[in-house]
């Protein structure tokens, strides 16, 4: 009996914190983020592989465990910076979907606006030879410009002619790589890599080379950016009547248009801010992590964002964990093809469990919920006989 | 001409039979977005058994493509459980599990393909090479001037995709099970009180869904590609649903817009072949069909009429 109450208090406090509306934003992250490590490691039980070396190489190619040995002037800290300066770009098109998401819309066109940004940003400033102060700046303004502009192309679309921003935004991902893979290809192309030609250093988001005592270090100005952005976001969503508007069109559209709200508006509006943290994403990501641009190559990033955006709850915070633990896997998956033998693809497949559980998140929640009842009601049934018990001996 | 034809037709006809299949899931009141993912995935299944098929009994037996074309339904149904337990069990949005199953897909063929490659050959490759698909002449139709094009060098995927197609325009608006699901899509609560079993329908209309969109998939890779590769993601899945919208979410008119898909891309291609120009200005012809599709949603979205229930889980404790 004594056993049973334990197995049933635990029971009903694990279900509460679960379906709790204030501890579940916490909690179930962390159950899809769990589940996704005990499914990884069983995939890589099963390949015969070694899920402790895989599992750790992922912390060491990041930087937060030291590996066996560094090659010449790189170190734990290399390795982190340039786990951060992938991560920037990561947070940003997180953040981009975000915005459009409270809004109820669906920009999975970020792959596409990440693309046109870097593109238009590469061949204005990256190839312009204008000095660092004037080309760092002119970088970002390009790249949110480039980015808002082709986002609220599907925001007119969705509000203007009712078509569905999924289909209209992977269409304008596809006419973006083919446009800016043509003029790569026969504009700008670097012969012997089969890639754009290089920015100029003075219009790159990353300071490269810098001497650190005897270690060399190239610090990511992106990932600044990111978390000035973070809370930008935050206080837009939060703060200011546009936030307002955006997130109450999110919720109901009808409702939203009955209590004033210009929905078209909003849904424009959102689009727009969505498309330039996008941009961003992207300058940060082909001017900042890299230098050049593979053309015809969406990033897989623009669809990363999506899982980073839902885990972290669509919650700007949020989503600076969340995409850390994604970059960690994205980052790491060459380093622990070459150390565990798991095909680096394995890093996509768990950022595809995460996206997959955390969709799930609804569902857990609701089945806690039904789950915390029952041992409440059972519980109070058992008082109430309880009771009546008593007072019958009485 | 006969280039524009044949083009056109074995590109229009794996498009179409993707676009029945997402009719079926919308018009039962499921949203698919995750066509793509769908035919993805069959694609997968179909090439892996294609592949293993072609170890033992070699290149000349041309059965094989028919078993692959079957494992294909097979691996697209199953995966599109996933969708249909997100969506009809467990109240997900129905678009972001439609996007979850897309991008789901392609990490899981990416991963599987070079673990299945690094088992079978011992290297690390993302493509899987699944032999050339027979060819054939329809005898006598063929010689008709102009229009014999049409039966010249069919696929024989054509004529299976053509009888499924007949036999799935009979089934939705014949059968009773069709006008049940139609039913689902426009009034889930009528059908329940008229004793039909809504998740039930739902969950097949999904599962039919996914199996017509690995056969579409599979169909791809045979025609297109003659592999398996991550290019089998070229975005063809949402082309089927701009379809579906310009066909009012009916399958006769929407057997239309595939055509016209179809033509247009390869009438496009023959035009930039025909100016002569260079490979790279004919790689930018591959945007037509991503065009179009744009500029037929603008068109034709405003005023088509999409199943009433769409989009809406049903509770039958909340009616």
């Amino acid at each position: 009996m004594k056993k049973n109450k334990k197995k049933h208090n635990f029971i009903k406090g694990f279900s509460y914190i679960l379906s709790d509306d204030k501890w579940s934003k916490i909690t179930i992250p962390i159950l899809a983020v769990l589940l996704t490590i005990f499914v990884t490691l069983i995939i890589i039980l099963i390949l015969g592989k070694n899920p402790g070396t895989a599992l750790s190489s992922f912390l060491k190619a990041s930087g937060f465990a030291a590996k066996e040995n560094y090659a010449g002037g790189r170190s734990m800290l290399t390795d982190f910076f340039s786990f951060l300066g992938l991560m920037a770009p990561m947070l940003l098109a997180a953040l981009g979907f975000i915005v459009a998401f409270k809004a109820g819309l669906f920009n999975i066109g970020i792959a596409g606006q990440m693309l046109l940004s870097g593109f238009l940003a590469s061949i204005i400033v990256g190839y312009s030879g204008l000095n660092a102060i004037v080309a760092k700046p002119l970088v970002l303004l390009v790249g949110m410009l480039a980015g808002g502009l082709l986002a609220s192309i599907i925001g007119i679309l969705k509000y203007r002619f009712n078509i569905n921003e999924v289909i209209s935004s992977i269409m304008l991902n596809y006419i973006v790589k083919y446009i800016t893979g043509f003029y790569i290809k026969t504009k700008y192309i670097n012969m012997i890599t089969r890639s754009s030609r290089p920015i100029s250093p003075a219009s790159r988001l990353t300071i490269t080379n810098i001497q650190f005592s005897d270690i060399n270090l190239s610090i990511p100005l992106g990932i600044i950016v990111a978390l000035i952005a973070v809370f930008a976001v935050r206080f837009l969503l939060d703060r200011t009547v546009i936030g307002f508007e955006i997130k109450t069109t999110g919720l109901n559209r009808k409702n939203a248009r009955y209590a004033g709200i210009n929905t078209g508006k909003s849904i424009v509006l959102a689009m727009m801010i969505s498309g330039v943290l996008s941009g961003l994403a992207g300058v940060t990501f082909y001017l900042g992590y890299y230098d050049t641009i593979v053309p015809q190559t969406l990033a897989g990033m623009g669809f990363d964002s999506i899982a980073v955006s839902i885990l972290g709850n669509s919650s700007p915070i949020g989503a600076i964990f969340a995409s850390a633990l994604v970059t960690l896997f994205q980052n790491g998956s060459t380093y622990v093809g070459s150390t565990a033998g798991v095909a680096r693809e394995i890093a996509n497949l768990i950022t595809g469990f995460i996206l997959l559980f955390s969709a799930c998140g609804v569902f857990f929640k609701r089945h806690a919920k039904e789950l915390h009842d029952k041992y409440e009601y059972q519980e109070k049934l058992e008082k109430a006989l309880n009771e009546s018990a008593m007072e019958v001996n009485e | 001409m006969d280039t524009v034809f044949i083009d056109g037709i074995s590109f229009a006809f794996p498009l179409l039979i993707m676009a029945i299949g997402a009719i079926y899931s919308e018009k039962s009141g499921v949203v698919n977005l995750a066509i793509e993912g769908l035919q993805g995935f069959g694609a997968f299944v179909g090439s892996v058994v294609a592949v293993l098929l072609l170890m033992k009994y070699g290149n000349s037996a041309t059965w094989i493509i028919y078993v692959a074309m079957a494992a294909a339904m097979v691996g697209g149904m199953l995966y599109s459980i996933l969708h249909a337990v997100l969506c009809v069990k467990f109240h997900s949005s129905q678009v972001v599990s439609g996007v979850v199953i897309n991008i789901f897909s392609v990490a899981l063929t990416g991963f599987l393909t070079s673990v299945f490659n690094e088992i079978m050959t011992g290297q690390a490759s993302n493509k899987l090479m699944i032999g050339v698909s027979p060819r054939f002449d329809v005898p006598g139709l063929s010689k008709i001037p102009f229009f014999g094009g049409i039966f010249k060098q069919m696929y024989p995927f054509e004529i299976i995709i053509f009888v499924i197609a007949i036999l799935a325009w009979y089934v939705l608006y014949k059968t009773k099970y069709g006008m049940r699901l139609r039913a689902c899509g426009d009034n889930p609560s009528a059908v329940h009180a008229a004793g039909g079993n809504v998740t039930r329908v739902r969950f097949t209309a999904v599962m039919i869904s996914g199996a017509l969109s690995g056969l579409g998939g599979i169909c791809i890779a045979y025609s297109i590609s003659a592999q398996f590769s991550p290019n089998i993601y070229m975005g063809y899945g949402f082309l089927a649903i701009a379809a579906m919208i310009f066909g009012n979410w009916h399958i006769v008119p929407t057997t239309i817009a595939c055509l016209f898909f179809g033509f247009t891309r390869s009438g496009g291609y023959k035009l930039v072949l025909g100016m002569g120009l260079s490979s790279n200005v004919s790689e930018l012809a591959m945007m037509v069909p991503y065009i179009l599709t744009l500029l037929i949603l603008v068109f034709f979205s405003k005023n088509n009429k999409a199943p009433a229930a769409i989009g809406l889980p049903f509770d039958k404790a909340r009616r």
